[in-house]
């Protein structure tokens, strides 16, 4: 997804003089050739993730639209009061586009892992979320969002899901029909829970945004079977959403997402969902337990 | 033009808004009259000055919110709000709250409050005007203690290393923060990391103009106000009891008194 940052960023710095992107000393060589046609509306701010969403803001008082990249904590967690007031409150567009994810960085350890991102970011009012599973969604929703005027938040991954999904614009997408019950998965993890429900007569509900318009499906969606919530990051992060924009009848609602505790273990991303059952095996026994109790 | 008045006028300007604050922060039972008289006399140098354009060029951020009753009544005493936020001040349905809102306060660039966020997005703009290639200053007054936030540092950073030039700090020295952490050395920590530092009497107008209305700096300036808090009004001066406490009406009218 990042190569396709830099080309979907290159391709608003030639259409428009309003972008600017502001680096915290990440992807810089990858922007090298941006930064040396666009001079000094790329800036590698170095490492003062506060002050370079504030600066942001400031640029984006003056009509620039500005593209804020890190790393997932050091963005959201460390600069969230700058996020929330600099852009949120003063009502300023800006696009924040992090990587790291949960645990993409798993080998450097918690210190790098961003699982509160989403919940932290959703707590921004007006804010809007785009999970992208694969760089083709990613490709689309930032070259349709990135002048919205909307505080837009990008959770960049490395881990991707195989599926073409065409003519998705809308956030959440029916994609496979069943009896048996309904699982809401979101992002990258769309890739595990197909290949644990091929066997399942069970409805899968994609859904890859967190914005005004996937509320907007969200509100069409009647359940009145078992919901399954499988998320990338905290385990119901979006619990409430499904609970006030669907219509819900006798069902149930359950949650496997990201655990709230600290995963202290290094390794790979593919090793920490397996750890927490979100691989497709767990995934498969945990989901099988869920509509036959 | 208030801006060519002579220094028994200009004091007697300053008093009547200094008034406007007390009666205000009375009324609306809310108010850091304290932090907003430290900074009367700099908002005057600024909003009063023949070169200092904020209508059309130049820009001004008030980073310590908390004083938002100094500025709203300079603001008002230079027309740009009218006289409505003397009784409304911090009311429900106000537009002139405990701290400044952008979209309710004409002229205003940043919605601030939480310390620490004005410079940063002084320097952005600073940085905006430079590369649009825009004329025009960047002012950001914030307060002492204020600068214990780390992003005052990390714009500071920023702003050398880019060299933002027309950018100009006003720093109101007025002490309070040296209760937490002393701030003594303020110019030599801000001329170390390569601002072009000023030191002047935060209460003497003419002595700020000449720095504030300087347009020939080739590094970023800083300019050290020493102020004192709660000026002009003697039982308010350098006591932090009155940070942020009501006044009641014979209070009031004592100071009123005081300031006539």
């Amino acid at each position: 997804m990042r190569k396709t940052f830099v080309s979907v960023v290159t391709e608003t710095f030639e259409s428009s003089q309003t972008p600017v992107l502001l680096l915290g000393d990440i992807g810089v060589f990858g922007f090298r050739n941006l930064k040396e046609k666009f001079g000094s509306r790329v800036i590698n701010m170095g490492i003062l993730e506060q002050s370079m969403v504030g600066i942001a803001s400031g640029l984006a008082i003056k009509g620039f639209i500005p593209t804020i990249h890190t790393i997932a904590p050091f963005m959201v967690e460390r600069a969230l009061e700058q996020i929330k007031i600099d852009f949120g409150y003063q009502k300023l567009a800006g696009n924040f586009v992090s990587v790291g994810a949960s645990f993409d960085y798993a080998a450097l350890g918690c210190t790098h892992h961003c699982p509160a991102d989403v919940a932290l970011i959703s707590s921004i009012p007006s804010s809007q979320i785009y999970l992208p599973g694969s760089q083709e969604e990613f490709e689309r929703q930032y070259r349709e969002n990135w002048n919205n005027g909307r505080l837009n938040y990008f959770r960049l991954s490395e881990d991707t899901h195989k599926f073409i999904l065409d003519n998705f614009d809308s956030g959440v997408t029916l994609l496979k029909s069943g009896t048996m019950g309904t699982i809401l998965v979101a992002g990258p993890l769309l890739e595990n829970v197909m290949q644990a429900v091929s066997n399942l007569d069970i409805s899968v509900i994609y859904m890859n945004e967190i914005s005004d318009r996937a509320i907007k499906e969200l509100r069409k969606i009647s359940f009145n079977q078992k919901i399954v919530v499988v998320e990338p990051y905290y385990s119901g992060t979006i619990t409430n959403l499904i609970i006030e924009n669907c219509s819900l009848g006798p069902s149930q609602i359950f949650n496997l997402g990201v655990p709230r505790e600290f995963l202290e273990n290094y390794g790979t991303t593919a090793e920490h969902l397996r750890h927490i059952g979100l691989d497709p095996e767990s995934l498969k026994l945990r989901i099988e337990k869920i509509v036959n109790d | 033009m208030l801006g060519d008045v002579n220094a028994q006028d200009q004091e007697i300007a300053i008093k009547e808004i200094a008034k406007k604050v007390v009666l205000a922060a009375h009324l609306g039972e809310e108010g850091h009259i304290p932090s907003a008289l430290s900074i009367l006399d700099i908002l005057y140098s600024i909003y009063f000055s023949n070169e200092i354009n904020l209508q059309d060029r130049d820009d001004f951020i008030l980073s310590k919110g908390h004083a938002s009753l100094g500025y709203y009544a300079v603001l008002s005493a230079k027309g740009v709000i009218g006289t409505e936020w003397e009784e409304s001040f911090g009311k429900y349905e106000s537009d002139f709250g405990g701290h400044p809102h952008r979209l309710k306060v004409p002229q205003t660039l940043a919605s601030t409050g939480s310390l620490g966020h004005g410079l940063p997005i002084g320097t952005g703009i600073a940085y905006a005007k430079k590369i649009l290639d825009i004329e025009g200053d960047t002012f950001v007054l914030v307060g002492d203690g204020e600068l214990n936030e780390g992003t005052s540092w990390e714009s500071s950073l920023f702003a050398i290393h880019h060299n933002l030039n027309r950018l100009k700090l006003i720093v109101d020295l007025n002490k309070s923060g040296d209760r937490a952490i002393n701030l003594s050395g303020m110019s030599e920590k801000l001329a170390g990391l390569g601002w072009n530092v000023f030191t002047v009497d935060g209460h003497d107008v003419e002595q700020m103009r000449e720095v504030l209305e300087d347009r020939t700096s080739s590094k970023p300036t800083a300019i050290i106000a020493n102020t004192i808090k709660g000026y002009r009004i003697k039982e308010m001066e350098n006591n932090p009891a009155w940070h942020h406490t009501k006044i009641d009406a014979l209070q009031t009218k004592a100071f009123l008194a005081e300031l006539s």
